[in-house]
């Protein structure tokens, strides 16, 4: 029996007893439409070149593996800002503990209303970019999301939003097994913030599509919780239309094991996409970043930060790429990957990767893996700075560029503030 | 002040010895400078006193005040009083310069047991000093030292040093790169902390720095020792002469 073949009957094993959850005819087509490729897929294995570095068996394994609450006294993320707040619990959205879905130039759904009725542009999009992000790569845990997810929001910005949507996760059962599926839709010339925190489950499986129209601006802010033993894995699958713009920034702390994938599509001229992330992790701690940016327009810019603080054995792992379509010229793209090591046991591992068809593009890249700088240490240490505060001074410094990313102000400090509250407890 | 005897000090990587018995002693009040060859112990002996890594004393003791340099820990040495202006001070990209200086202002409060400075107090004395240094305020919201140049980090040296009001301040090479009117602002800020209760060591090339920051004692350090002593003349005659008198004299 091939790989292929074999890998197949498992996943056929594993689904066995899985019902795709109800939803009117529309949803139930993407659903099933889903379903088929995962099972022409397979689950991924270890084996498997796109998983070489992050074992995926605690992802696809039948039952969520245990994780504890996370308890804190922190004052949640985001809390004094104004924002509307949508809170899932245990991957299950929760009316009471949410606004009310109003605003000017939004219209926001609860999926599973949406999957009864027929919101014809939640159909256009739902499982679509997903199903188109399938290649040149193969994303099976994606497939099984839009086929199995319970719940999610569908958002439609139609002009300028102020206002940020904040998604807002919360674990309460140490065995949990979400599926969220997220659909944003940004009409040409709107502008939305969508923030989303915390812990969401034990195991997580989740995903977000969105369609960020021409002239529209799409920015994301996100903080994964600071729960140790989840295990997560996201997808963001964006396409741009000509001269939008697509921000995502990702704070990751703690957690057993967290793939975050996006794939970002550049369809119109002039567009541009930054993705980028700060990863703080310390000890049982496995993070990926797995990114692939398509240029198919001209005169797009694309930015991939992701900075990496890793110490007593925790893993990072970076897979990045840029591919520039044939008629994409005057692409302007940059990847940057860095982890910063704090003690031997730690390690980075990288793949990042340039592909380009166009003749008239200026692409860079560029991974590193390094220690403390020991002048910097020196110098701030001479100048009467405690040897561990002068550290997280350094880690902060180190990270900077990733959090620059963000755009708003309040909310670079509101990650900072986290980041420095993170390097605090640590200090001992 | 500062009291340094018998100094031996190797690589803590391999077996060489940088400082070959170093005596010298900064009485409070007094700049001392420090002359001598390329690659004579100069910055070592700076390094060796503010507690840089890598370097291990084979003999002889160093201390502040009374205090043995040698067992503490750079920023306690720092705490203490002590201050290194850096030849080559270094860049910290992310890290505000105002951040940077805020933290370690306060770091040094609060290992003396005082009270922090404020945010609003700290922007207050650090403008004013910034402007006499004619440091502007865009250098001072930008990330440490990144971007400056080579005359702004020296300038930069010394407004932390006026900042952070040490007792002993140790000037390794601050007029290397300066322009002669940085030169002159950087010696007024330099004369400006002159007073009775500190002690200046002050590592020069050119007699040039020396005609602004009048030295009291200049001493000539050659192959890891110091190997003569003498008044502000001493310098005057290596500008003149160069070395090679002066080592073949003492060979
Ligand atoms: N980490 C090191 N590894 C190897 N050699 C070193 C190291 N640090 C210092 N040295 C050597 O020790 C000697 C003294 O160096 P130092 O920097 O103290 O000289 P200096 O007097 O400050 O010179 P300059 O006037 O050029 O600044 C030099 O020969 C230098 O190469
Ligand atoms: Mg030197």
């Amino acid at each position: 029996m091939s790989a292929l073949a074999k890998k197949q009957e498992s996943t056929a094993a594993r689904l066995e007893g899985l019902a795709l959850p109800k939803g009117g005819a529309w949803a139930t087509e993407a659903r099933e439409a889903a379903l088929g490729r995962l099972q022409t897929m397979g689950l991924p294995q270890r084996r498997d070149e796109y998983w070489k570095y992050t074992r995926p068996d605690t992802l696809t394994q039948e039952n969520a593996p245990e994780a504890s609450l996370f308890v804190s006294d922190e004052t949640p993320l985001f809390d004094e800002l104004d924002r509307l707040k949508i809170v899932f619990v245990d991957g299950v959205f929760d009316a009471g503990q949410s606004d009310d879905f109003a605003g000017e130039n939004l219209t926001i759904e609860r999926l599973s209303d949406v999957a009864e009725a027929d919101i014809h542009w939640a159909r256009d999009l739902y499982g679509v970019l997903e199903a188109n992000g399938q290649t040149p790569v193969e994303r099976p845990l994606a497939a099984m999301n839009t086929a199995f997810a319970t719940d999610g929001v569908v958002i439609h910005v139609t002009g300028p939003v102020e206002r940020p949507v904040s998604l807002i996760y919360r674990h309460e059962n140490t065995t949990s097994d979400a599926i969220l599926h997220h659909v944003i839709k940004l009409d040409a010339g709107a502008s939305f913030t969508l923030l989303e925190n915390g812990p969401a489950a034990a195991r997580f499986n989740k995903s977000m599509e969105v369609d960020v129209a021409d002239g529209a601006a799409f920015h994301h802010v996100r903080a994964q919780g600071r729960d140790h033993e989840r295990r997560a894995v996201t997808h963001i699958f964006a396409r741009l239309g000509t001269e939008s713009v697509f921000k995502s920034f990702t704070l990751t702390v703690n957690g057993r094991l967290t793939r975050n994938e996006a794939v970002i599509e550049l369809t119109g001229d002039d567009a541009v996409a930054h993705i980028a992330g700060a990863a703080m992790g310390d000890g049982d701690f496995l993070h990926d970043d797995t990114v692939f940016v398509t240029h198919d327009a001209v005169n797009c810019e694309s930015r991939q930060v992701f900075k990496k603080v890793l110490r007593n054995g925790a893993t990072g792992v970076f897979q990045g790429k840029i591919l520039v379509k044939k008629d994409a010229q005057k692409t302007d793209g940059y990847q940057i990957s860095q982890s910063l090591m704090l003690d031997d046991d730690s390690q980075f591992l990288a793949k990042p990767e340039l592909e380009i068809y166009a003749d008239d593009v200026a692409c860079s890249h560029g991974s590193t893996s390094g220690a403390i700088d020991e002048d910097a240490l020196f110098y701030l240490r001479a100048r009467g700075v405690p040897r561990d505060i002068a550290t997280d001074l350094l880690v902060l410094s180190f990270v900077a560029e990733a959090v620059e990313e963000i755009e708003h102000e309040s909310l670079r400090d509101a990650i900072n503030t986290r980041l420095e509250g993170w390097l605090e407890r640590r200090r001992g | 002040m500062l009291e340094i005897k018998g100094l031996k000090v190797k690589l803590e990587e391999e077996d060489k010895q940088i400082l070959k018995g170093v005596d010298l002693t900064v009485e409070a009040g007094k700049v001392h400078a420090i002359m001598g060859p390329n690659g004579s112990g100069k910055s070592t002996l700076s390094y060796v006193l503010s507690g840089r890594d890598g370097y291990e004393v084979t003999e002889g003791s160093a201390t502040l005040g009374g205090e043995d340099l040698l067992e503490l820990e750079a920023e306690e040495r720092a705490a203490l009083g002590l201050f290194l202006a850096f030849q080559y001070p270094v860049e910290i990209p992310g890290v505000g310069n105002m951040t940077f200086l805020r933290t370690a202002v306060n770091a040094q409060r609060k290992a003396r047991g005082q009270d922090e400075m404020s945010a609003a107090e700290f922007l207050k004395v650090i403008r004013a000093k910034a402007k006499t240094l004619k440091i502007d305020a865009d250098m001072l919201k930008r990330p440490v030292n990144v971007g400056f140049s080579g005359g702004e980090k020296k300038r930069n040296e010394i407004l932390q040093m006026a900042m952070l009001e040490p007792k002993m301040c140790i000037l390794d090479e601050t007029d290397s790169g300066l322009d002669v009117d940085a030169m002159k602002l950087v010696a007024e800020g330099v004369n400006a902390l002159r007073d009775e209760g500190r002690g200046f060591l002050v590592i020069t090339h050119y007699q040039r720095l020396l005609d602004h920051i009048k030295p009291d004692v200049v001493h000539i350090m050659a192959n890891g020792r110091i190997v003569k002593t003498g008044g502000p003349d001493l310098a005057l005659e290596v500008e003149k002469n160069g070395y090679a008198d002066i080592l073949a004299e003492v060979a």
